[in-house]
């Protein structure tokens, strides 16, 4: 992806929800995405499909799906695209599963739409599907609704909806944000094989951190439309340079956590996307700004080798931060 | 001579002055008619815990295990089904008209949705007012002196009153919720997953105002939360519960070092933390199965149909929930064996 820009174009203006991203993804990797909510994850995750919903429209950059340009697609062919190379699994499983079709026959038509099975063979991969996504007593259960599925296993059916045309892309987009934490370790515990199985790469949209560090190998750290800061999980959660990615970390209360350290806050809040601040994005809640930071935006720049931030003065040239952000 | 009584949760001798009492709390819902009668959602079912004046004893579990509702049964939004909750003494289950109203008073709680706890109709000055008058506490000038003053505490500019609830961010209303809460002076407050709903760096601010405010006015919480990590960085002690019971209940250190009911063990595994380092070698401890229906649950050890070590004693046998270390209990036949 390279240089996007999704804006909505709505009465009071244009709000610009996406601004300048660029990344790639190599085959076999877990990226993940994070951000506050209304930082633009959702929309990047959609262009990637072209699916940004009115009215919104993806007014610049470059997607690129090994050779094809998905810009150039005539409908047709995006619209086999997204059956066979990318499957995106949401949050809120109940919006995509139909609460009047049995589950087994939900699974069994997402595979027949997208023809690469005959009916015959679908049909006989419904029951191994779902025992793939590890839903238990599969075979007695294909025939039960969505509401008889508890959150977490329909969150599987989805899963396995997604994966049965054995896609090269997946993108799960908050998958487990309303789930218990027991369901949610066993939803990452099947991402993870999954990915491995099939040898895709997979997009992990979230605004939890610690399963960033958990899944991924790459992070893109999003604010206001921008990607502020990526590289090499390690990198991110070991060395982060921009102070937001920075804050991010310390203001998240651990679970492991020895000592009670106060956490660190980010003031204020982010800035409205109609109405965005002039030169860093983040400098009306930035404990570290200069004053070049109001009026020029910085561009995003290697820090190190693999790592980018978007940040004129950087962490590693801040004495005692955690002194200075308590302020 | 009969031998002393062993110690329990609400007589735990490590608590020099409780100021809260549960005793075998019981909150039952009609859920329809079956097959045999009437049945009914066991929602919180035998629940026994103090909390230590000044302290914040966390409460996890998940969803739908009955925190809310032992919350609000704690303050009274719900009658009980059976039980005791003694606040300072005084048994809420039995008192009745002023006497009630002056405890009330003390008493108080902050909810989860910033968006659904607060009028869309009222202003904010209204919303934070309303306890003054419905206690007959403050009205006038005094009143608005007062809102004001909460508003300052709380992080609100006081000149924002008349505006509605529309017009702020989910941490703002958050905070409106809380300047409602502190109104009266409360001495008491139960706040029901007061942080899920906002981002991550609203969080942070959130936690440290209701840290610094405890402080300031020596309040004593129960903080109820589905999340480990921030029950863990705000409380003193903490209850697990599964299925309507506390499964285990102690300080929150000698959870995380030495959690000895398998619920818990599952729980601290499963939780993800902001480090690959020590993410590549953590295993998670998966359960089999779904959570059981609060209808009818397992008979016995309400966990056996999941537990990895369960016994079949454990169907047979419910574990009470019994002092392991000073202060620290759980309800298992095999305490500290996962
Ligand atoms: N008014 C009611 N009528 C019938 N059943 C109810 C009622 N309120 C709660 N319940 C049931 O009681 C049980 C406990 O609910 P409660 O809201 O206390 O759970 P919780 O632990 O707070 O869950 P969550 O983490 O989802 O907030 C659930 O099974 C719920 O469906
Ligand atoms: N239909 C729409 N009309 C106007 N603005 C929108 C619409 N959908 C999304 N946006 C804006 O785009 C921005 C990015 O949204 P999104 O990608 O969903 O954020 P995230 O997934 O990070 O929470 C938000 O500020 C949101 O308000
Ligand atoms: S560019 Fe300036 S304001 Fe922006 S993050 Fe860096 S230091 Fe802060
Ligand atoms: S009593 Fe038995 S089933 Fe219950 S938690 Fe302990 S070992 Fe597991
Ligand atoms: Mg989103
Ligand atoms: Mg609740």
């Amino acid at each position: 992806m390279q240089d996007l820009k999704v804006q909505f174009f709505v009465s009071g203006g244009t709000v610009n929800a996406v601004d300048g991203v660029s990344f790639e993804i190599d085959r076999g990797e877990i990226v993940g995405i994070v951000g506050e909510s209304g930082s633009g994850k959702t929309m990047t995750a959609l262009s990637l499909l072209r699916l940004i919903p009115e009215p919104g429209r993806i007014t610049n950059g470059r997607i690129l799906y090994g050779e094809k340009d998905v810009a150039q697609m005539t409908d047709e062919e995006i619209r086999e695209f997204r059956g066979n190379e990318i499957a995106m699994i949401f949050q809120d499983p109940m919006t995509s599963l139909n609460p009047v079709l049995r589950i087994g026959f939900q699974v069994e038509e997402a595979m027949i739409a997208h023809q690469r099975f005959s009916n015959k063979q679908a049909k006989e991969r419904v029951v191994p599907m779902l025992q793939r996504v590890r839903i238990p007593a599969a075979k007695d259960r294909v025939r039960d609704y969505p509401h008889q599925f508890s959150g977490g296993m329909r969150q599987r059916a989805m899963i396995a909806m997604g994966v049965s045309n054995e896609p090269s892309l997946l993108i799960a987009d908050e998958p487990t944000t309303a789930l218990d934490v027991t369901v949610q370790a066993s939803i990452i515990e099947l991402i993870r094989d999954l990915s491995r199985e099939l040898r895709a790469s997979v997009i992990l949209i979230t605004h939890n951190m610690a399963l960033v560090a958990s899944l991924c190998n790459r992070v893109i750290v999003m604010y206001a439309g921008r990607i502020v800061e990526q590289g090499p999980t390690r990198a991110i959660f070991k060395n982060p340079q921009h102070p937001y990615t920075w804050s991010l970390l310390r203001s998240m209360p651990r679970v492991d956590e020895k000592e009670k350290e106060r956490l660190i806050s980010i003031k204020g809040l982010p800035p409205d996307l109609g109405k965005m601040p002039p030169g860093c994005k983040f400098h009306p809640r930035c404990k570290f700004r200069v004053d070049r930071c109001f009026t020029e935006e910085p561009p995003l720049d290697e820090v190190d080798p693999g790592q980018r931030a978007r940040c004129w003065v950087l962490m590693k040239n801040i004495a005692n931060p955690e002194a200075q952000a308590q302020t | 001579m009969s031998a002393p009584a062993a110690p329990t949760p609400t007589t735990d001798p490590t608590l020099k002055s409780p100021i809260v009492r549960v005793e075998d709390l019981v909150k039952y819902f009609p859920a329809g008619s079956g097959l045999f009668g009437r049945s009914v959602v066991h929602a919180v079912d035998g629940v026994s815990l103090a909390i230590q004046a000044g302290e914040t004893l966390g409460l996890v579990g998940e969803s739908g295990c009955g925190k809310s509702t032992l919350g609000r049964v704690i303050v009274r939004l719900l009658p009980s089904t059976s039980g005791h909750v003694y606040f300072k003494d005084t048994d809420l289950t039995k008192v009745r008209g002023e006497k009630l109203r002056r405890t009330r008073q003390e008493i108080q709680m902050i909810f989860q949705d910033p968006y659904a706890s607060l009028n869309p109709r009222m202003t904010v000055g209204d919303i934070v007012s309303e306890p003054l008058r419905n206690f007959g506490v403050a009205r006038g000038r005094k009143a608005e002196q007062k809102v004001q003053e909460v508003m300052r505490v709380v992080g609100l500019n006081p000149n924002f009153v008349n505006r509605y609830p529309h017009e702020f961010s989910g941490g703002q209303r958050q905070r409106i919720g809380i300047a409602r809460a502190l109104v009266l002076n409360p001495t008491f407050i139960v706040a029901d997953e007061p942080v899920s709903a906002l981002d991550v760096s609203i969080q942070a601010q959130i936690v440290n105002l209701m840290e610094d405010l405890q402080e300031k006015f020596q309040l004593t919480f129960l903080f109820i939360a589905h999340d480990l990590s921030v029950v863990r960085h705000i409380s003193d002690r903490i209850a697990v519960m599964y299925l309507g019971k506390i499964v285990e209940i102690g300080a929150s250190d000698a959870i995380r070092d030495r959690p000895l009911h398998p619920y818990t063990k599952v729980l601290e595994s499963s939780v993800p933390v902001p480090d690959p380092d020590i993410e590549a070698l953590r295993k998670p401890i998966l359960l089999k199965g779904e959570i059981p229906s609060p209808v009818n649950p397992p008979s016995a050890c309400r966990f056996h149909t999941r537990c990895p070590i369960a016994q079949p004693i454990c169907s047979e046998v419910e574990p009470p929930l019994e002092m392991k270390e000073n202060g620290h209990f759980a309800a298992c036949h095999f305490a500290g064996q996962l």
